[in-house]
């Protein structure tokens, strides 16, 4: 993009601006809109577990992926970005998944060995 | 790479930002597993700093329906809302891939607007989160403390506000940053800055920042309000 740098851009009063191009951009609002209410539709109609709060990490992570995918355009990046940032997003969800499980778990050892 | 290094970049610093945001789901999940968990019937729930609160009970209030039971109501409308200028924002980038600058300047204002009625709505949740309920908590003393401090709370355990505080506060910080990087977009936009360079890819930059942000709200929505 360096190229761009300068004023090599010129404006031209007659040029044809291109139509918008936005149904894609609708249909991930669309899709986003409707997990967020199937969501809330568990909140309310499913007591809580374990099981439940499994249903929100699934919906959730699905989110993500159309808001990465689509809104941040990872997607249609090329290969080399898409590995550069998807590598140390999945480090970082194991990093949290064990930080969590073997955390709690001496979290309780210390807490009955002072008991 | 074929992509550009600004926006390699900003990829590289919203990973970074995805660790902070990480250490902060780690501290949650940890705190939360250390506290008891209501145990009985959800009609029958009180507060008490002995067991963590159910966030339906604490969250129900919305602004002009004082003592309405409207649990989550509020936290929706605040989520549609990023939800929205997040779409915004992706309109702006595709305008300026059509070097449409009228096109670019309007969806910058929706997504500046959306981005502040978020702020604001943030706000209230805190002012009212803070001030607390009427009736409040017996202390042991006999007197009565209303709403949440960093020291003490009426809806549970003591690290139940500050970890509320602390993870809405560093993504309403988050939201700030953006709208402020929003407004000098606008600005150059409306100067004409982009036009000249030939290229709009500083606003899709700044847009890279503003989807983390609505990202960021995504889980923070689904681990503090939903589970």
């Amino acid at each position: 993009m360096a190229a761009h740098s300068h004023n090599n851009y010129v404006e031209d009063e007659n040029r044809v601006i291109p139509e918008p191009q936005t149904k894609g951009i609708w249909r991930v609002f669309i899709i986003l809109c409707v997990i967020t209410a199937i969501e809330f539709a568990f909140a309310f109609l499913m007591p809580s577990s374990s099981i439940r709060n499994w249903i929100f990490i699934i919906l959730t992570l699905v989110k993500a992926f159309f808001i990465v995918g689509e809104f941040m355009h990872l997607k249609h990046e090329t290969k080399s970005l898409i590995w550069t940032i998807l590598v140390p997003t999945i480090l970082l969800v194991w990093l949290v998944t064990a930080l969590v499980t073997e955390g709690s778990y001496i979290g309780d050892v210390i807490f009955n060995y002072f008991k | 790479m074929k992509a550009s290094y600004g926006k390699l970049m900003m990829w590289i610093f919203l990973l970074s930002d995805a660790f902070t945001f990480g250490a902060f789901l780690t501290a949650y999940g940890l705190v939360r597993h250390r506290h008891q968990v209501y145990t009985g019937a959800a009609d029958d729930f009180t507060f008490s700093t002995a067991y963590w609160p159910i966030p339906e009970k604490v969250f129900n209030a919305f602004p002009g329906f004082h003592g309405v039971d409207l649990p989550l109501a509020f936290v929706a409308l605040m989520t549609m809302i990023l939800i929205l200028s997040s779409v915004t924002m992706v309109l702006a980038v595709e305008a300026g891939h059509r070097m449409d600058k009228n096109d670019v300047q309007k969806w910058l204002l929706w997504t500046i607007l959306f981005g502040s009625m978020f702020i604001g709505c943030q706000a209230w949740e805190w002012s009212h989160f803070i001030t607390g309920s009427e009736h409040g908590m017996k202390l042991p003393d006999g007197s009565t403390f209303h709403g949440a401090n960093l020291a003490i709370n009426e809806y549970g355990p003591v690290l139940f506000a500050d970890l509320f505080f602390f993870i809405t506060g560093f993504h309403g910080t988050h939201v700030f940053s953006g709208i402020v990087l929003l407004i000098t977009m606008f600005i150059s936009t409306v100067n004409g800055v982009f036009q000249r360079r030939g290229h709009y890819e500083m606003v899709e930059k700044v847009g890279l920042y503003w989807h983390f942000v609505d990202l960021v709200w995504v889980f923070v929505f689904t681990f503090f309000y939903l589970v």
